[in-house]
C-alpha cells in the first residue's frame, strides 16, 4: 500500500502564514503613501516631545533663562543676548519654539496615557459583560448608554471643576469619559466571538473562566479596537486642549498646547497672533498625522476590506 | 403601547433622580465658597456669618434634603454671587445660547447638504475628495482653536467683523434676540460658524452617503428615463431622501451643541448660559453650577425619551423587543 501523502498541508505553513500576516498588513499599511507620511510625522513628533529637554534651545520654565525684556517679541527677533527666537517668545520672554516642545510633550503624554488607561479599563469591562452576559451585562451596558448620552467635554468640565487642575485629574477625567466607547466595542465584537468555535474548545478543555476571557476572547476583540484606541488619542489630546483652554484642565506650570493657547488668546486682539497660532499648528499637525495613521489602520485591519 | 410609555418615562424619572444625585453631592465636596465669597480682611466671624446664610454650616445630608425639597418645588437655589434665583439667572442668558445653537444648526445644514451632495455625486473626482478631508478636519481640529484662526483673520486682520460679545437685542414676542438686525447678525456670525462646523462635517458625511446611495436607486434611474433635468433629480427627488437621516440626527445633536456651546462661548465672550457656567465655576457658584447641569440633564433626558417614543409609536418592534427583555 502506497503511503498516503502525509495530511500536515496546514501545520508548518500555517505558523508562517500567522507571521506574515502580520508582515502582509505592514506592508499594505504602506502602500498608500499618505499613511506613510502620516506615520514619519508622528514619529517626529513624538521623538521631538521625547527628547525636548535636549533639542529645546532653552528650558522654558527655568526662570533663570527668562529675560522679561524679552517678552513678545515677534517670530524671527533677536533677543537681548543675540540669540534669535524662530517662533517669537511669549509674554515672559519664553521662547515659543522650546514652549511648544514642552507643550507637545505634556499634550501627547496625556493623550497617550488616558487612552492606554481608558482601552485597558473599557476592554476589560466590555469583555467580561459580554461574555457573562445576563444582569452583569444589562448594568454595564446601561452605565454605557447613560454615559454616552451625555456630551464627553460637558461631564469631563464638571469632573474637573470637582477634582481641581493637575495633570493626573486631566488623566482620571479622559479615562472616566473615554471607557464607555471601547466598553461598547469590546463588547460588539466579544458577542461575535463568544460563538466560536475556539471558544467552546476552550471550554471542553475546562480552562480557567479568566484564561478564557483574557487570553482566548480578549485577543481576537483586539482589531477594531486598535482602530477606535488610535483615533482616540487624537480626541484625548484635542479635549485635553479645550478642558485646559476653559482654565480647568493642567495647571499654569506644566502648560500643555491647549494651555499655551490660552496664555496667546489675551494677545491674539492687539495682533500677537504668534503666541496663539504656533501651538495650535503644532496641536492641529499632531492630530491629523494621529487622525491619518488611524484611518489607514482601519482600512487595513478591516475583516471586509482585506484581500 | 401604554406599558412601553410608562416604563420609558419612569426611566427618564430615575435617570434625573440619579444624575441630580450625582450632581448636587459632588459640586457640593468642591472648595469653600466662602473664601471666594468673602471680603480678604474677613475674620472668623464674618466668615460664620456668611457661610450661616448660604446654608453651608449645615451637614451635607440636610442640604441636600433641603435642595430636593425646593427641586420639586421648582427652585434649585439662589446664586451665592448673584443673590438671584440660579433658574432666573441661567433663563436669562438661554436666549442668547439658543439663538447661537439654532443659527449654527441652519448653518450647518446650509454649509453641509450642498458639499455632502456634491461630493457624493463625484465622490472620486479631487473636490470631492477635498470635501471629505475638509469634513475629517473638522471632525478633528479643536474647534476653539478654530474659532481663535477665525477671530485673528476676520477681526483683527481684516477688521470686517467684531471679535466677540452679542449685538443690540430686538424683541421679539418676548424673548431678546439679535438676528433681526446687520450689527446683530455680525457678532452672531463667527461664534455660530465655528459652532457649525463640527456638525457641518457629520451633515457632509450624511448627505454624502445618502446621495451615493440615492443615485443608484431605481426612482433615479427612472426620473433620468423620463428626460428630467439632472438638476431637478438631484434638488428635488435626491434631496428629499437624504433629509430624513439628517434631520435626525441633528435633532439629535441639538442638546450636544447647546453643550458644546460652552467652549465657542468662551472664545468670543458670548454672554450665553455656557459662559455662565465657565464663571460660575470659577466662583464657585455652586447652585447656579447644579441649576444648569440640571437643565442639561432635564434636556437631553427629554430629547432621549421623544426620540424613542417617537421610534416606537413607528415601530411595533421596539416596544415588542423591549418587552421580552
Amino acid at each position: 500500500m502506497t503511503a498516503l501523502p502525509e495530511p500536515a498541508i496546514r501545520t508548518p505553513a500555517a505558523v508562517d502564514k500567522g507571521e506574515s500576516l502580520l508582515r502582509r498588513r505592514f506592508s499594505e499599511f504602506f502602500e498608500s503613501t499618505g499613511a506613510a507620511f502620516g506615520l514619519a510625522l508622528l514619529i517626529l513628533l513624538l521623538g521631538a516631545a521625547i527628547f525636548a529637554p535636549w533639542i529645546a534651545p532653552q528650558n522654558p520654565y527655568d526662570l533663570a533663562q527668562l529675560d522679561i525684556m524679552d517678552g513678545r517679541l515677534a517670530p524671527g527677533a533677536k533677543g537681548l543676548d543675540g540669540r534669535t527666537f524662530h517662533l517669537g517668545t511669549d509674554e515672559q520672554g519664553r521662547d515659543m519654539l522650546s514652549a511648544i516642545l514642552y507643550g507637545l510633550r505634556i499634550s501627547l503624554f496625556v493623550g497617550v496615557v488616558s487612552t492606554v488607561a481608558a482601552c485597558s479599563i473599557g476592554a476589560a469591562v466590555g469583555v467580561l459583560a459580554a461574555y457573562k452576559g445576563g444582569r452583569v451585562e444589562n448594568l454595564v451596558m446601561r452605565a454605557v448608554d447613560l454615559q454616552l448620552s451625555f456630551p464627553a467635554i460637558l461631564i469631563a468640565l464638571v469632573l474637573l471643576a470637582v477634582f481641581g487642575r493637575g495633570i493626573d485629574k486631566v488623566i482620571i477625567a479622559l479615562v472616566v469619559v473615554q471607557w464607555a466607547y471601547y466598553a461598547r466595542t469590546v463588547r460588539g465584537s466579544a458577542l461575535v466571538e463568544r460563538g466560536r468555535d475556539y471558544i467552546e474548545a476552550a471550554r471542553c478543555l475546562a480552562l480557567p473562566k479568566s484564561r478564557i476571557v483574557f487570553r482566548h476572547l480578549l485577543p481576537n476583540c483586539l482589531p477594531p479596537l486598535i482602530v477606535v484606541a488610535t483615533v482616540q488619542v487624537a480626541h484625548a489630546i484635542a479635549l485635553e486642549a479645550t478642558l485646559s483652554f476653559l482654565g480647568v484642565g493642567v495647571p499654569v506650570t506644566e502648560p500643555s498646547l491647549g494651555m499655551l493657547i490660552k496664555n496667546g488668546y489675551d494677545y491674539l486682539m492687539s495682533g500677537k497672533y504668534w503666541i496663539s497660532t504656533y501651538p495650535g499648528i503644532a496641536l492641529v499637525i499632531a492630530i491629523v498625522a494621529i487622525n491619518i495613521v488611524g484611518d489607514r489602520l482601519r482600512d487595513v485591519l478591516n475583516p471586509r476590506l482585506s484581500k | 403601547m401604554l406599558a412601553y410609555f410608562i416604563r420609558r418615562v419612569g426611566q427618564a424619572l430615575l435617570t434625573v433622580a440619579v444624575m441630580a444625585t450625582i450632581v448636587f453631592l459632588s459640586i457640593y465636596a468642591v472648595g469653600n465658597p466662602v473664601d471666594i465669597l468673602a471680603n480678604p480682611n474677613a475674620d472668623a466671624k464674618e466668615m460664620a456669618e456668611i457661610a450661616a446664610r448660604l446654608g453651608l454650616d449645615r451637614p451635607l445630608h440636610e442640604q441636600f434634603g433641603l435642595f430636593v425639597w425646593n427641586a420639586l418645588h421648582g427652585d434649585l437655589g439662589r446664586s451665592f454671587v448673584f443673590n438671584e434665583p440660579a433658574l432666573k439667572l441661567i433663563a436669562q442668558r438661554m436666549p442668547a445660547t439658543l439663538e447661537l445653537a439654532l443659527v449654527a444648526l441652519l448653518l450647518s445644514i446650509f454649509i453641509g447638504i450642498p458639499l455632502g451632495v456634491w461630493a457624493g455625486l463625484r465622490p472620486e473626482s479631487i473636490s470631492g475628495r477635498s470635501i471629505m478631508t475638509g469634513s475629517i478636519l473638522g471632525f478633528s481640529l479643536p474647534n476653539f482653536w478654530i474659532g481663535l484662526m477665525l477671530i485673528l483673520l476676520f477681526a483683527v486682520e481684516l477688521r470686517w467683523l467684531p471679535s466677540g460679545g452679542r449685538g443690540p437685542t430686538t424683541t421679539v414676542l418676548g424673548l431678546p434676540v439679535t438676528f433681526l438686525t446687520w450689527e446683530g447678525l455680525r457678532h452672531l456670525m463667527l461664534p455660530a460658524l465655528t459652532l457649525a462646523l463640527y456638525k457641518a462635517s457629520l451633515v457632509v458625511r450624511l448627505a454624502r452617503a445618502g446621495t451615493r446611495e440615492a443615485m443608484l436607486q431605481d426612482y433615479v434611474r427612472f426620473a433620468r428615463a423620463k428626460g428630467i433635468s439632472p438638476t431637478r433629480i438631484v434638488l428635488v427627488h435626491v434631496l428629499k431622501n437624504i433629509m430624513i437621516p439628517v434631520v435626525t440626527v441633528l435633532g439629535l445633536e441639538l442638546g450636544s451643541m447647546i453643550a458644546f456651546a460652552v467652549v465657542t462661548e468662551t472664545v468670543f465672550a458670548y454672554p450665553g448660559m455656557g459662559k455662565l457656567l465657565i464663571d460660575s465655576i470659577g466662583r464657585l457658584d455652586r447652585p447656579v453650577i447644579v441649576a444648569y447641569l440640571m437643565m442639561v440633564v432635564v434636556v437631553f433626558v427629554v430629547i432621549n425619551l421623544v426620540v424613542d417614543l417617537i421610534y416606537a409609536a413607528l415601530d411595533p418592534r421596539v416596544r415588542l423587543t423591549e418587552v421580552e427583555a
